[in-house]
C-alpha cells in the first residue's frame, strides 16, 4: 500500500498543527462558532446528539494492521473503547472530546492517517472496490489512480469551500463494486479499441433526498488527463451549483438542471482551457504511485491440493463449510482466497469493532494476510490476500473473536446508518430495527435459501444507509415527532444500479420484522428456480408485494 | 485609516469601495474601486488606470476577461465566507487572464481561508473589522508543502525538481 513520502507526512503533521491552534483559539473565544464549523468539518469533527463525533479518512479503504493497532489504542485512550466502520470506507469515533482532537490527529499522523475532508462542502474521501488488486474481474488497478486523485484533492486551494459535499467513487473492474452511479463524479478505468487506459466519467449521481444515477459525460478520457478534467469538472460545479439551498445544491441537481449534455459542454469548454497543462500526469508519476501497489510476496501453492483439503475439511464440518460459501471468494492467485470478516453477528451495531477487536483483526492479517486490512462500503472487513491451507484455522481464530458469522452478502448482513442513537440529523433509530430484523431471520438456512440480497437501513433522507440502492430499502420518517419506518423495494447499487420504489406507507418500528417477513414471502413463493430476490422483483415488479403486505387481515 | 494585509504585510488602505447598486458621478479625489456593473456600462467613459473593479461572486469573471490588465487593482467579494466562488474567480483572473495587479479579497474572507486564497492568487485580504491582522498573517504559510499547481504555483509536486 501507499507509504507517505517526506512531503506527504510534513503536509500531514502540518494539518494537525493549523487544526491544534484553530482549535485553540475556539476555545478561546477568539473563533466564532460558525467560523470555526467549516474547519472542524473539514477535519472530520461534528457535533452530534451525545457527544462530538470524529470520522477518520480511509483512503480508499486500505488499512494496514499498524494503523488498527494505532485505531485501537485512539479507541482505548480517548474513546469508549470501539469504533465504527461506515458506509464510505471509514472509520467514526463516537466520544471523543473536542479538547483532545488535536492530538487524536496528531497520533493518526504517526501512523500515516488523517481526517482530512472527511466532511465538510469539499471533495471526500475517494472509495474504490474493497477487492482492488486481487479481484478476478479487474481491467486495471483502481488503488494507484485513488491515491494520485488523493493527493490531488487534499488541501485543493479553489475546492474547499463547495457549494456542497462531492464524492468521487473510482471502479476498476469489470462489475462495479465502488457504486460509481451513485457518486457525485463515478470513474470507470477502461481501456480503448488500441487498449489504451483511460477513464469513462460520469456525473450526478447521488443517494440523499433527491436520488439519482449518474449520467456518462465522457465515454473515454485518456489517464494523462484525469486531473485537468475533474478540475473543470469542479469549477464548473463551484461557479454554478446552487448555493441558495442546501437541499438544491449537489452537483446532480445542477447536471439535472442544465441537462447532462449542456453540462458535459460546459466542462468540455472549461477543460479545453487546461488540457495538458502543468497538472497533466506523467508516466513517471503514475509509475512512482504504482511502484506502492505492487504484489505482495505470494507462494507458488498447490491449488488441487488445498482445493481438495478445504472440501475435506468442509465435509466434516457443516459450519466451516458455510462460512466457505458465503465469506470467501475466488482469488486472482492459484492457492489464495479473498476473506470478508463480517462486522454484522446480531446484536452488535452493523460496523462496531471495540479496541480488543481491532487488535485481533491486526495480529490476524499480520498472521494471515501480508498485514493489510480492506473496509467495505457494506461496513465488513476483508483479508484479501490468505492461503486456502490456513483458511480453517483462520476461521476457528476469527469465529472466536465473533468476524465468523457466515452471512456476507445475505439478508443479516445489513448496511446500516449509526441513526438516531448518535446522528443529530436521524429522524428516527436504525440500530434497533436492524437488530430486531436479524433477531426475527435468525435460521441461516432460511437466510442461505434466500441468497444474495441486500437490505439497507438509513435512519433519514441524508441515506448514509444506501437504502434507495438496497433491494430491500428501509428509511427513518418523522411522522409529528414519531419514529416510522417507510420500506422500499427493488433497489441496487450494481451496474445495473437501480433506484428502489416506496413499498405505500410507512409502519411503526415493531411492525418492520413482520412486514419484511411477509415481502420475503412474497420473493419465495414467486421465485423461479434460484433466481435472487432482485430479479424476481424486476419480473414481478411492486404490485404482488404491496398486495401481501398491506391486505386486509380476515 | 483602515488597515489590510497586502503582500504579506500589514498597511493603511487607501482604497474606497463603492457599493454594488451605485450610480451617478463617482467622488473625486480618491482612489475608487467601482463595481463590475458600473464599470461595464460606462467603459468608454471613465478615466483609467487609478480605477480598480470589484466582482461579486455571482458574476462572471468573464466579463472582465482580457480587459484584467487594464485595472491596478481587481477585488472579488465574498458575500459570505463559506461562498466559494471567489477562490475560482482569482485563479481565472491569475491564471487565464493573467492579471498581474493586486488581487484582493474583500466581504468576509476569514483568517483561516488566507493559505488557500492566497494559492488563488489572491495578495490582499481586507478582513472584517477588528480582525487580529499581526496573528492573521501567520495563517498565510499553514502549509510549507501543496500538492496541487495553482495561482501561486506553476508546477504540481510531482512536476517540481527537488
Amino acid at each position: 500500500m501507499y507509504r507517505y513520502t517526506e512531503n506527504d507526512q510534513k503536509i500531514i503533521e502540518e494539518r494537525v498543527a493549523q487544526f491544534r491552534g484553530q482549535t485553540a483559539r475556539y476555545l478561546a473565544g477568539e473563533l466564532a462558532n460558525e467560523e470555526f464549523l467549516p474547519l472542524r468539518l473539514q477535519n472530520g469533527l461534528y457535533i452530534q446528539r451525545l457527544a462530538p463525533m470524529l470520522r477518520i479518512a480511509v483512503p480508499y479503504g486500505l488499512l494496514n494492521s499498524t494503523q488498527f493497532r494505532k485505531l485501537a489504542h485512539i479507541a482505548r485512550h480517548y474513546d469508549k473503547g470501539y469504533c465504527h466502520f461506515t458506509t464510505r470506507q471509514n472509520i467514526q469515533f463516537n466520544w471523543p472530546q473536542l479538547e483532545e482532537v488535536p492530538d487524536i490527529l496528531a497520533e493518526l499522523a504517526q501512523v500515516q492517517m488523517h481526517a482530512v475532508q472527511t466532511s465538510g462542502n469539499c471533495i471526500r474521501n475517494i472509495t474504490s472496490d474493497q477487492y482492488a488488486g486481487v479481484a478476478g474481474d479487474e481491467i486495471e488497478d483502481p488503488r494507484p489512480w485513488c491515491e494520485i486523485l488523493r493527493q490531488w484533492s487534499t488541501f485543493h486551494p479553489e475546492f474547499a469551500y463547495l457549494p456542497r459535499k462531492f464524492k468521487i467513487a473510482v471502479s476498476g473492474s469489470e462489475s462495479d463494486r465502488a457504486a460509481i452511479l451513485v457518486h457525485d463524479i463515478g470513474l470507470q478505468l477502461v481501456r480503448n479499441e488500441v487498449g489504451e487506459l483511460g477513464f469513462k466519467v460520469l456525473v450526478g449521481g447521488g443517494l440523499g433526498r433527491t436520488p439519482v444515477i449518474g449520467s456518462v459525460i465522457r465515454e473515454f478520457l485518456p489517464w494523462q488527463h484525469i486531473l485537468g478534467y475533474l478540475e473543470a469538472i469542479v469549477r464548473v460545479y463551484n461557479r454554478y451549483g446552487n448555493r441558495e439551498n442546501k437541499y438544491k445544491a449537489r452537483i446532480k441537481i445542477l447536471v439535472r438542471a442544465w441537462t447532462p449534455e449542456v453540462f458535459a459542454e460546459k466542462v468540455e469548454k472549461e477543460w479545453a482551457h487546461i488540457v495538458d497543462g502543468p497538472c497533466t500526469l506523467t508516466q513517471e508519476e503514475v509509475d512512482r504511485v504504482k511502484h506502492h501497489f505492487t504484489l505482495p510476496a505470494y507462494e507458488t501453492l498447490d491449488a488441487a491440493n488445498a482445493d481438495a483439503a478445504l472440501s475435506a475439511q468442509g465435509a466434516d464440518n457443516k459450519a466451516f463449510a458455510k462460512w466457505l460459501e458465503r465469506n470467501t471468494l475466488p482469488h486472482r492467485v492459484a492457492g489464495y482466497s479473498i476473506v470478508n470478516l463480517s462486522l454484522k453477528p446480531t446484536g452488535v451495531a452493523p460496523g462496531d469493532v471495540t479496541d480488543v477487536q481491532l487488535e485481533t483483526i491486526a495480529d490476524l492479517a499480520d498472521r494471515y494476510s501480508f498485514g493489510e486490512i480492506r473496509a467495505t462500503h457494506n461496513q465488513n472487513l476483508v483479508l484479501a490476500d490468505v492461503k486456502k491451507s490456513e483458511l480453517f484455522e483462520l476461521w476457528q481464530q476469527a469465529k472466536v473473536a465473533g468476524f465468523a458469522t457466515p452471512n456476507i452478502g445475505t439478508l443479516t448482513d445489513l448496511i446500516c446508518c449509526p441513526g438516531g442513537d448518535f446522528c443529530s440529523l436521524a429522524n428516527a433509530k436504525s440500530i434497533p430495527v436492524a437488530e430486531a430484523i436479524q433477531r426475527r431471520f435468525d435460521d441461516m438456512d432460511y437466510v442461505y435459501d434466500l441468497g444474495d440480497l441486500t437490505l439497507n437501513i438509513s435512519g433519514c433522507m441524508n441515506a448514509c444507509g444506501h437504502h434507495h440502492v438496497g433491494n430491500i430499502g428501509i428509511l427513518g420518517v418523522d411522522k409529528k415527532g414519531a419514529e416510522f419506518y417507510q420500506v422500499q423495494l427493488g433497489g441496487s447499487a450494481d451496474n445495473s444500479a437501480t433506484l428502489g420504489n416506496v413499498l405505500g406507507p410507512s409502519f411503526g418500528q415493531e411492525e418492520i420484522p413482520d412486514i419484511i417477513g411477509k415481502i420475503l414471502d412474497v420473493y419465495v413463493v414467486n421465485r423461479q428456480g434460484d433466481e435472487l430476490f432482485i430479479d424476481t422483483y424486476r419480473r414481478i415488479g411492486l404490485n404482488p408485494f404491496k398486495e401481501s403486505v398491506y391486505a386486509k387481515d380476515h | 485609516m483602515p488597515k489590510i494585509i497586502n503582500k504579506d504585510q500589514i498597511v493603511e488602505d487607501k482604497w474606497t469601495v463603492l457599493p454594488k447598486n451605485f450610480s451617478g458621478e463617482p467622488p473625486a479625489g480618491t482612489l475608487l474601486i467601482v463595481p463590475l456593473k458600473f464599470w461595464l456600462e460606462h467603459k468608454d467613459t471613465i478615466r483609467l488606470p487609478v480605477l480598480g473593479v470589484w466582482i461579486d461572486s455571482d458574476e462572471d469573471v468573464e466579463a472582465i476577461g482580457e480587459d484584467a490588465n487594464l485595472f491596478p487593482l481587481i477585488a472579488v467579494n465574498f458575500p459570505s465566507f463559506t461562498d466559494g466562488r471567489g477562490f475560482s474567480i482569482g485563479r481565472l483572473l491569475r491564471e487565464r487572464y493573467e492579471f498581474t495587479g493586486q488581487l484582493r479579497a474583500i466581504g468576509s474572507p476569514t483568517r483561516d481561508q488566507l493559505f488557500y486564497l492566497k494559492r488563488c492568487g489572491f495578495d490582499a485580504f481586507d478582513l472584517k473589522e477588528g480582525a487580529d491582522l499581526e496573528a492573521a498573517l501567520a495563517s498565510l504559510n499553514d502549509f510549507s508543502i501543496t500538492y496541487q499547481n495553482a495561482a501561486d504555483q506553476p508546477d504540481p509536486l510531482f512536476r517540481r525538481k527537488e
